[in-house]
């Protein structure tokens, strides 16, 4: 069992998310940084979708009941075990009684904490992930509070071996494809899209990133009928500010959408914290699906040796 | 027959979009359609939207240009008949807090109102906005009802409101701006029940009022 001494600003359980039900209305929900959670799962022996603890800006302290095997992803911030340094990225054993607390990150936003075996909580709608909005899912469907008690699946075999990653490059730099919307902006707006540097606004949350910047004018203003909406999709209101969807966002929208997030680079918006500046990097559809297949490939790649290490 | 146009949404998604007006007939299609592109390989998820439809696929399985000639093969094959989705009672208590606002907005009295509200055959176009909350067209022209000036901070889960042309049901406790008119014991959402919805995209509604 996992305690929670310490939640810090918003902690919740998060997998890969809940697809299948948004023709229902359902958020997808799910990590915001899936590369950070994918990665700690694989370190400590589990599937790369198991369900792990997702810490928004550090500031958490969790006491472990059990002897088991952890891996601290994401975060660029210090981790401690017992007041001893913990390299985040590597695989640490955890004895019973043990302490670990993460600081709060230098430049990123969310910090993961994988365990082997997983959490012992029940599926919601085939996933561990907490819908906050909807109230389910997680733990009660609500965010961890101090005192809250995880339950952990048991394991006869703990994972062995000193093994960690590189973390990769993180930049506040995000690659998108234009939008179906993207011809209806004015010259201007459009070049203003591209050059700026926007800031992450205090409105924001999981749902989505509300972004300080020019005003993007419409050539043409007529309203557009309710459609599906995904994370990654930056959809732009009528004053002009972009809201940049995430894994918590609603299913449909009605506003126009000048461009969308590539797949491979959703993880880095996860990590950017509130007033930061993002930048919007064009791309292609062919480049898009390269950095996919890299991301998966090196994923797979690190499953591979692990199984070979241990 | 209307043309589909199909756009990219990103590398993970198209979408495919009708010309206006909506019509019920365009947005049958529209649920064929989804049924028809859900057997497909790497097809994800299928989200009607008013007059258009979503389609979210895996890009390293499936090629998108493929997709998208399935989509509009489909499309150009004769529309099958289409059976109505079920018929769903929902058992309406007509005490909202704005049903005398609606009432006389419209010019009528709040027993007609009820009368009519409960006369209307409703289709549900697409869900979005909450889990279960239901796009619901046929409301009788003579309640439309303009939203609140001032939106409430909470309508209480299981609200039946009017706001403009729509009429519909608050899955969830939420912020909103909609004149309520009554409200429902029924569950819209159980994320305990598989499905987790009451409502799917073209099932029919209708009120029933029941007293307290």
């Amino acid at each position: 069992m996992i305690e929670i001494v310490r939640a810090g600003p918003l902690a919740t359980v998060q997998d890969l998310g809940r697809p299948g039900w948004r023709d229902r209305g359902l958020s997808l929900c799910g990590a915001l940084d899936e590369f950070a959670l994918q990665a700690g799962n694989l370190l400590v022996g589990n599937a790369p979708g198991a369900a792990g603890l997702e810490f928004t800006l550090g500031a958490a302290t969790l006491r472990f009941h059990a002897d088991t095997c952890i891996a601290v992803t994401g975060t660029d911030a210090d981790a401690s075990l017992d007041g001893r340094p913990l390299r985040p990225w590597w695989r640490q054993r955890v004895r019973a009684g043990q302490t670990l607390k993460l600081a709060a990150p230098r430049e990123r936003m969310r910090s993961y904490v994988a365990v082997a075996g997983g959490l012992d909580l029940p599926l919601a709608l085939g996933s561990l992930s907490t819908d906050l909005k909807g109230g389910f899912g997680g733990l009660d469907g609500r965010a961890l509070r101090d005192g809250d008690r995880l339950p952990l699946n048991p394991l006869p075999t703990l994972p062995a071996g000193k093994v960690g990653m590189r973390p990769p490059d993180w930049t506040p730099t995000v690659r998108v494809l234009p939008g179906p919307e993207h011809d209806d902006f004015t010259a201007a707006a459009r070049e203003a899209f591209w050059a700026a540097d926007w800031t992450v606004t205090p409105q924001s949350n999981r749902m989505g990133y509300r972004l300080a910047g020019p005003v993007l004018a419409r050539e043409r203003g007529e309203e557009l009928a309710s459609h599906g909406v995904l994370p990654g999709v930056i959809q732009v209101p009528p004053a002009g500010q972009p809201i940049v969807l995430l894994a918590d966002a609603q299913t449909t929208g009605g506003y126009p959408k000048i461009a969308v997030v590539i797949r491979a680079d959703l993880w880095k918006l996860g990590q950017l914290r509130l007033g930061a500046r993002l930048r919007f990097l064009p791309c292609t559809p062919a480049e898009a699906l390269a950095a996919l297949r890299e991301q998966r490939l090196l994923l797979e790649q690190m499953r591979m040796a692990l199984c070979m290490s241990t | 027959m209307v043309p589909l146009s199909i756009h990219p949404l990103g590398e993970t998604a198209l979408c495919c979009t009708l010309p206006a007006p909506l019509s019920l007939a365009q947005q049958q299609r529209i649920w064929q359609l989804a049924a028809g592109m859900a057997v497909m390989e790497g097809v994800q998820e299928l989200i009607p939207g008013m007059n258009n439809l979503t389609l979210v696929f895996d890009p390293l399985r499936t090629d998108p240009a493929e997709l998208a000639a399935a989509a509009l093969a489909l499309w150009a094959s004769p529309p099958r008949r289409q059976a109505l989705g079920r018929l769903v009672e929902i058992p309406v208590t007509y005490d909202g807090p704005d049903l005398g606002d609606v009432a006389a907005h419209c010019g009528l009295s709040a027993d007609e109102v009820v009368h009519r509200h409960t006369q209307g055959q409703y289709v549900v176009y697409f869900i979005g906005f909450q889990p279960g909350f239901a796009y619901l067209g046929g409301l009788d022209e003579s309640l439309q009802t303009p939203r609140r000036a001032e939106p409430r901070l909470a309508v209480p889960a299981g609200s039946v409101g009017i706001g403009g042309a729509q009429t519909g049901i608050y899955p969830q406790a939420t912020p909103g701006g909609w004149q309520l008119i009554g409200r429902t014991a029924l569950a819209l959402f159980d994320p305990r029940a598989e499905p987790p919805t009451l409502l799917a995209p073209g099932d029919r509604v209708r009120f029933v009022a029941v007293p307290e």
